[in-house]
């Protein structure tokens, strides 16, 4: 039978090392299975350990006095007669060490000895860079970051000169307003662009509003404006002050429209019926996709081409205008737009829109029709290159081969930046406009 | 006894129950709050018990605690003020109906936890031991609390360790709502005690003096060293649970039975009998209850409210501020 | 100065207080003819005798309870829960009673009570390897401390008794064998005050107990990669001393808490948000907690190494942190 190697055991789920205290067996000494042959010392207790074998102790491995990890060789049994095995030095590790237990898998952090100085840190703390760092939400930096916007340069209204998501908003209406400045100083001869906002001076005041002098001697009262009211009258009077308009109408026969919606709607729920507006909407989608030009916007003397087409719906409020946005128009299927249409005007009429339902618009489709309004001129909503204003959706005489007859028609305006398109151009979205709207079926593919 | 002794126990039963009464009404219209269990019918047990007591034993109870309070001797108008929640209460205001105290009379408190205060009184029988003082707690709990974990767990402690305890079991049958009968296997409840080893013994709860002379036996016991004993005095509430308690449990013979043996009426009897106490005096006695309960809750009705700064007051002992928190938003503090 | 174990620091404590103070005494399971089950009470009982060391049936309410009701009679009791997972039967005596007696009877009553117990794990099975200082410190009334040193173990539980209020000392049986340095003096701690043990730019570390000083290991590690760490050690949990936290935070702009039970409703949960409310604009990334999986811990010795974290989990958590 081989030689039996006795190690220092486990005596206990925490115990990591064990000193032997006494030999109660010697070299050469006979020993049972199950009789004590040593003394040891843990942690927390002495206690006596047994052999696991019968036999003769052939040899201690660790003398008295001695600490060792769990595991580790600390005598042979063997065969009275029998050489013991010589076990390799480099398997008796210094009892300082600190080892592993069975499975030679590191035990927990810490075990026992010495661990980390767990001490007061010395010195006094580093001086805080306070001073360098820009307070700001974070959805402020994710809106500045989004828009290109310097930190830097906004005003922090929050607690400490916080900058918030709405200080944030402030300055890019601010922005936009200033950009347009520059340019109308700008020299007639096409000379260099107008430099760019310098990052690092000071923003320029805002343009100053035309003010006229009232009449004399008629009383007057004066009404606040809301805030909102008061951005859209200056976003309103910026587009108009900058952008060259221009205006084309065309005269689009709806019959088929209004036969389709009817056929369409008459399966379906309430609140998923299409509308004329819907037809529209995605009519003009389709049409940008063969006239990218009037879906972009102009700056520095270049084309400014957005890759997505988002049709911004300009719906009415009680003191001022909000433009929801239907992403991606041209990729929505007309139910599609007709759902999100309606959820989007419920919200806002409801004063729960959220941002992302007004961000990314790059055209405008406004409609008056159910107001009555026969045809309208709108101002373009910037930066944007134009805006398709519709009017109502009523029989009208028109002429067939020839023959006067009456036919749904409406007319539709539409407000182009004649920096960016001529005449012609618009005239031929105009036409293709009138296509996808006098053959509906298509839009349905 | 002589008689201005038994005259005086007469005296708080009458106070007790007159108390009692008011503060029904004084619920009734709003001006106390939260729970009411009323003692109406067991008054001879507090008075009994608390009568036994060396004037430096330690009393700890339960809920229904406002007999053991008058009967320790807090005075009714500050009793009174802490059911109306005022700052000049017993207990500040912070406390209520269900606790109670004063340290100064060693009325270690009234406790709401079924069974809760067990340790902690089996606790301070330890620092009587520990202390060598030979003073005695008396701790009371109702039949239903010998069925919850920590009735086992101090019993044996006590015993084992022999603290001068006094466990005093008022058994008036019913557990709120749930007679002894479908709660407890050990109908003898005082017989628990074998399970401990400890002494027991059952006395009638209607009779004052009978249970004076048993918590007065059970606390010499535990004063010469032998250790805890168990009590178990049958007494009878004629009130329900709370103020809330429609008593559907109960017929209302049963109680009309155990109003035959009203211990405060029975008591007056006695003395009357014996010549101790006159009809007159009686009389005379009644209406100085009566008005010592009228001062009592024009007391407590006049006093002031406890300040919001009460709030964070006394949840640490000690000078050193400790953090407490706000109630609204931004945590304060460190 | 002395070089002790945990151990023999919570012995000396012990020893110290009850030479000093004749009111002071230890009951608990096992704490005197046993030796004390992790031998923190070994050889009290030689030298106070029984009536000051005193074993009790296994009855973890009426251990807490009657310690309590013999504080409340003028002793200062330090009574011993076995483990943390034990203390689940006392809550109410602690939740219920003392916490709540100096308040509810309007200052009349005083609760100088020291709870010790020991958090730990190693193969134990799931009722055996939990932790639940976040319970206690939830409680009004309470003091929790939790020491991760030999030094503090001495110095904090001394000051515990010495306080009159009821204390829940958290050790942890992992940290009783580890060495330390500890003044010879009758030193004392003070309670509720945290600890810089580490000070460096990059990141700040928040800990206590077992995982503190498994955060130091992962902080000397993390020096090596470039990526220096500010460690702080809580030591008290209630109340908490957020002022170097929120000191080190402003500097560094990052935090992580460090602990070693489940993730929800945790300690972490509760510093980060202190760290979000008054320190929201130095921020660079949201807060992150290193805790245990929120499973009970396995008996597998492997699985239960992966459930509950170590050094290796607050060098990830860092390495992720610094790169946001």
């Amino acid at each position: 039978m081989p030689a039996t190697t006795v190690v220092m055991p486990k005596m206990g789920y925490d115990m990591t090392q064990g000193k032997i205290v006494r030999w109660l067996k010697h070299e050469g000494d006979q020993v049972q299975k199950g009789e004590q042959i040593a003394e040891i010392e843990t942690d927390k207790v002495n206690i006596q350990i047994e052999s696991f074998a019968s036999g003769v102790l052939q040899k201690i491995l660790v003398p008295e006095g001695e600490t060792v990890p769990v595991g580790q060789p600390i005598a042979q049994i063997g065969e009275p007669g029998e050489k013991p095995t010589a076990v390799a030095p480099a398997e008796i590790l210094p009892s300082q060490e600190l080892g592993g237990g069975e499975g030679g898998e590191a035990p927990p952090v810490p075990v026992s000895g010495e661990g980390p100085r767990m001490e007061e840190a010395p010195g006094a703390p580093p001086g805080a860079a306070e001073e360098e760092r820009i307070k700001a939400s974070p959805v402020a930096r994710r809106l500045a970051q989004e828009q290109g916007v310097e930190l830097s340069q906004v005003q922090g209204s929050g607690p400490g000169g916080r900058i918030t998501k709405e200080d944030v908003e402030r300055y890019l209406t601010e922005a936009a307003r200033r950009q347009r400045a520059p340019e109308k100083a700008a020299p007639p001869k096409p000379a260099a662009p107008p430099p760019e906002r310098p990052p690092a001076a000071a923003p320029p005041p805002p343009a100053p509003e035309t003010a006229f002098a009232p009449p004399e001697g008629v009383p007057i009262e004066i009404e606040e404006i809301s805030r909102m009211g008061q951005a859209v009258a200056r976003h309103m009077a910026d587009s108009k002050r900058s952008i060259p308009h221009f205006y084309t109408t065309v005269e689009i026969i709806m019959d088929r429209v209004v036969a389709l919606r009817e056929e369409l709607n008459q399966d379906l729920p309430e609140q998923e019926r299409i509308s004329i507006n819907d037809f529209i909407m995605k009519a003009t989608a389709m049409a940008l996709t063969r006239f990218p030009r009037l879906n972009g916007y102009y700056q520095d003397g270049k084309r400014h081409l957005y890759r997505q087409i988002n049709l911004a719906m300009a719906v009415a409020l009680e003191d001022g205008l909000v433009a929801p946005v239907i992403r991606d128009c041209d990729r929505k299927s007309l139910f599609q737009i007709a759902r999100e249409s309606r959820e989007l005007v419920g919200r806002t009429r409801q004063g729960v829109l959220r941002q992302e339902d007004y961000a990314g618009g790059t055209f405008t489709v406004t409609n008056m029709g159910m107001l009555g309004v026969e045809e309208f001129g709108a101002i373009i909503n910037p930066p944007q290159a134009a805006i398709l204003a519709v009017g109502t959706v009523a029989p009208r005489p028109v002429v067939e081969e020839g023959l006067l007859t009456v036919a749904h028609t409406v007319k539709a305006t539409l407000s182009a930046d004649h920096r960016l398109v001529n005449g012609a151009d618009a005239a031929r979205f105009l036409t293709e406009l009138r296509k996808w709207l006098e053959n509906p079926a298509r839009l349905l593919l | 006894m002589n008689r201005d002794e038994l005259v005086s126990l007469y005296h708080q039963m009458l106070l007790i129950r007159r108390f009692e009464e008011k503060a029904a009404e004084e619920y009734a219209l709003g001006k106390i709050g939260g729970f009411l269990h009323l003692y109406i019918g067991e008054e001879a047990v507090a008075v009994g018990a608390v009568s036994a007591m060396a004037k430096d034993d330690h009393l700890v109870t339960h809920y229904r605690d406002h007999g053991y309070a008058l009967a320790k001797g807090c005075e009714p108008k500050r009793v009174m003020a802490e059911l109306f929640g005022k700052a000049t209460g017993v207990s500040g205001g912070k406390g209520g109906s269900m606790h109670l105290a004063d340290v100064s009379r060693h009325f270690w408190g009234g406790y709401a936890i079924v069974g809760g205060h067990l340790p902690l009184a089996t606790g301070i029988a330890l620092a009587c031991q520990y202390q060598e003082n030979r003073q005695v707690v008396l701790c009371v709990l109702g039949e239903g609390a010998t069925n919850i974990g920590e009735f086992h767990e101090s019993l044996n402690l006590a015993a084992l360790w022999r603290l001068p305890i006094v466990y005093l079991v008022e058994n008036n049958s019913y557990g709120m709502g749930t007679h002894l009968a479908r709660a407890s296997a050990l109908k003898a409840i005082h017989a628990k005690g074998c399970a401990y080893g400890m002494p027991s013994r059952q006395v009638d709860g209607m009779d004052v003096l009978l249970v004076r002379e048993a918590v007065s036996n059970a606390l010499e016991y535990a004063r010469d060293g032998l250790g805890p004993s168990i009590l178990e005095a049958m007494t009878y509430r004629y009130r329900g649970h709370s103020m809330a308690d429609p008593e559907l449990y109960r017929h209302r013979e049963e109680v009309e039975t155990w109003k035959l043996r009203d211990p405060v009426r029975h008591f007056e009897t006695s003395l009357e009998m014996g010549g101790f106490l006159t009809p007159e005096q009686a009389e005379e006695l009644s209406r100085q209850v009566d008005r010592e309960i009228e001062e009592a809750v024009a007391f407590a009705e006049q006093s002031p409210e406890p300040e919001p700064a009460a709030i964070c007051e006394d949840v640490y002992a000690g000078t050193q501020e400790r953090e407490v928190g706000t109630p609204v938003g931004l945590g304060q503090g460190r | 100065m002395a070089d002790l174990t945990y151990r023999e620091a919570l012995r000396q404590a012990l020893q110290e207080e009850m030479r000093r103070d004749e009111r002071v005494f230890v009951m608990g399971e096992d704490v005197a003819a046993y030796g004390g089950t992790y031998a923190v009470t070994k050889g009290l009982v030689d030298e106070f005798g029984e009536k000051r060391v005193k074993d009790t049936p296994i009855a973890e309410s009426v251990i807490v309870g009657s310690a309590m009701g013999a504080a409340m009679a003028g002793l200062r009791p330090v009574a011993e829960l076995m483990t943390v997972n034990f203390s689940l039967l006392a809550l109410d005596q602690i939740v219920n009673h003392a916490a709540k007696l100096h308040y509810m009877f309007g200052g009349q009553i005083e609760v100088p009570m020291v709870v010790r117990t020991a958090a730990g794990w190693g193969q134990l099975g799931p009722t055996h390897s939990q932790t639940f200082e976040n319970y206690f410190a939830y409680v009004p009334g309470l003091l929790v401390v939790a020491p991760a040193s030999p030094r503090d173990a001495k110095g904090l539980l001394k000051a515990a008794i010495r306080d009159p209020n009821p204390v829940i000392f958290l050790e942890h049986s992992l940290l009783y064998s580890l060495k330390g340095e500890v003044p010879d003096d009758d030193f004392v701690e003070e309670l509720g005050r945290s600890r810089v043990l580490r000070r460096g730019r990059d990141v700040t570390i928040v800990s206590y107990s077992r995982m503190a000083v498994a955060s130091m290991i992962a902080a000397e590690r993390l020096a090596g990669e470039g990526i220096e760490a500010e460690v702080i050690d809580l030591r008290t949990l209630r109340p908490l001393d957020m002022e170097p936290v929120l000191e080190s935070v402003r500097r560094t702009n990052r935090a992580v808490v460090v602990e070693e039970g489940w993730r929800s409703c945790g300690m972490g949960a509760e510093i980060a948000a202190r760290i979000y409310e008054h320190a929201f604009d130095y921020l660079d990334a949201p807060v992150a907690r290193v805790a245990s999986f929120e499973v009970p811990v396995a008996y597998n010795r492997s699985l239960e190494r992966q459930t509950i974290p170590d050094e290796e989990d607050v060098i990830d958590a860092v390495r992720k942190l610094v790169k946001r």
